[in-house]
């Protein structure tokens, strides 16, 4: 098994691109080394991209921010100024393991992996992210919802990676929210998440808004009707419940120990509620 | 395939060794460097046995490669006691007991520092919430809890 560290994006990608056998890009390894303890993959070749300055820095970029995929939790929590623009990006982050794993897990980690329960992927697709992918035939942006194809299954083509993610401009008034229901206060993998980011006009009226649902359907899902529930509405008691209709509607979720589909669909509905009450009492004050 | 020849401070010493690319950092520290105050409970990130320390973030060295800490600083348990006398954390695990079969002390000590460094003052919400990582099957967690907390209040006096 070899392990590379290049300094470079061309670098990474031409030992990505020009590897024969199995290739595994590293990041914070919270799941590849996981999955490699476990015999899940046995990659002949490890890149480690951290050394990539483009992975590693969080920037203010054609006034959004651009955060590189290999930043950890940690980092983004000690970014006040990120965390006041999109809270819910920051704390869904925040959930992902313990003070440990949070010491070197990474956004582009999360995504990559290919879980349905990744819990930052919700907020990023609620923030309407889009990932800036390398790859041997130059760069090109993806919206965060299209990365994803499947369990495991990504958008990457052969020697392509995942330099960073840019969360656009914010509007005044404007602010997210990301909720998980696990059976523990901690250390679990989410049986539903829910992200939601709004933004309102001088009146108070929601002018935009996206919902996402992580841990429903084979991929987390965009879900735009139920963010049409809630724009030109205050989220008065009506909004609220066609919001949890749509997101209802969108489920379909896995049944198993941790959650039963009925379980999983009404849980769905009332996280999306809440998350966008957060949202809306966040923009507010904003 | 020649091993990786690594050079990092480990405990503010430089080290050398060399390692394969399958090894984890837990795996040189215990197997190669011969510290083996850090434990593995689980291999797989969840128990918090091997936290170490490293460029200053606490980490489960299970989950790093040992390739990766090229030039790079660690710090493990044996760092912490500073010649006979115990780094306060240690001194407050013994006095509240806060240990029976002793394989999880070493990470909830090391990581116990880390938060103290960064919250001289935590609640007790805050240490469980930073403890949540570090899983212990003996004491019921509410000895370690108390000896963290007057951990604190030691180390503010200084
Ligand atoms: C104890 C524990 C608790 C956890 N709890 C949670 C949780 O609560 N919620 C949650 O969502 N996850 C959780 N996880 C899973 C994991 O920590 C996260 O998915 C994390 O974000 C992965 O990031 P990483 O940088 O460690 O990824 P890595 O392990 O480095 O990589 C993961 C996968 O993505 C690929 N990859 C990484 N970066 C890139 C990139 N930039 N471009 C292309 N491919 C890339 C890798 O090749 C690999 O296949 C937990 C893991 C552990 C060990
Ligand atoms: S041995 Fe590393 S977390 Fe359990
Ligand atoms: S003392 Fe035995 S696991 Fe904690």
């Amino acid at each position: 098994m070899r392990y590379e560290a290049p300094k470079s994006l061309q670098g990474a990608v031409a030992l990505l691109a020009g590897a024969t056998g199995e290739t595994r890009v590293l990041a914070g390894g919270t799941d590849l080394l996981v999955q490699m303890r476990a015999d899940v993959v046995d990659p002949d070749l490890i890149v480690d991209i951290k050394k990539i300055p483009e992975t590693r820095a969080i920037t203010e970029d054609r006034g959004g921010w651009r955060i590189g995929a290999a930043v950890t939790g940690a980092e983004l929590k000690e970014h006040p100024r990120l965390k006041q623009a999109w809270p819910g990006v920051v704390e869904a982050a925040n959930l992902i393991g313990s003070t440990q794993v949070q010491g070197r897990a990474t956004l582009g980690g999360n995504l990559c992996n290919g879980s349905p329960a990744a819990d930052s992927v919700p907020a990023l697709i609620a923030a309407g992210a889009l990932a800036t992918l390398a790859g041997p035939d130059g760069a090109r942006d993806l919206p965060v919802e299209d990365v994803m194809l499947g369990p495991r299954k990504l958008a990457l083509r052969r020697g392509e990676i995942v330099v960073s993610f840019w969360l656009p401009p914010r509007p005044p008034r404007s602010s997210d929210a990301y909720l998980r229901f696990i059976p523990r206060t901690e250390m679990d993998i989410a049986v539903v998440g829910a992200g939601v980011s709004l933004t309102l006009d001088n009146a108070g009226t929601i002018s935009a808004a996206r919902v996402s649902l992580g841990a429903v359907a084979p991929k987390v899902l965009l879900v735009p009707e139920a963010a049409h529930a809630i724009v030109g509405t205050r989220l008065d008691v009506a909004a609220q419940q066609r919001l949890e209709a749509a997101a209802r509607a969108a489920c379909r979720p896995i049944d198993d120990k941790r959650g039963t589909t009925e379980f999983r669909v009404d849980v769905a509905a009332v996280l999306t509620r809440r998350a966008a009450l957060i949202a809306l009492d966040r923009a507010r004050t904003s | 395939m020649a091993k990786h020849h690594i050079e990092a401070t480990v405990n503010g010493d430089d080290v050398e060794f060399l390692c394969e690319t399958e090894e984890t950092l837990l795996d040189v520290l215990r197997d190669t460097l011969h510290l083996t105050g850090s434990k593995e409970g689980c291999a797989s990130g969840d128990c918090g046995a091997c936290s170490v320390m490293l460029d200053g973030r606490l980490v489960c060295s299970c989950l790093v490669l040992g390739c990766e800490v090229s030039g790079r600083r660690v710090e493990t348990i044996e760092g912490m006691a500073k010649g006979e006398s115990l780094h306060p954390l240690q001194q407050q695990f013994l006095e509240h007991a806060a240990l029976q079969c002793g394989i999880c002390t070493p990470g909830f000590i090391v990581a116990g520092k880390a938060l103290l460094e960064r919250n001289p003052n935590p609640t007790e919400t805050e240490i469980r919430y930073w403890l949540a990582g570090n899983l212990c099957r003996c004491t019921g967690y509410d000895k370690i809890v108390s000896a963290v907390k007057d951990a604190a209040v030691a180390m503010r006096k200084g």
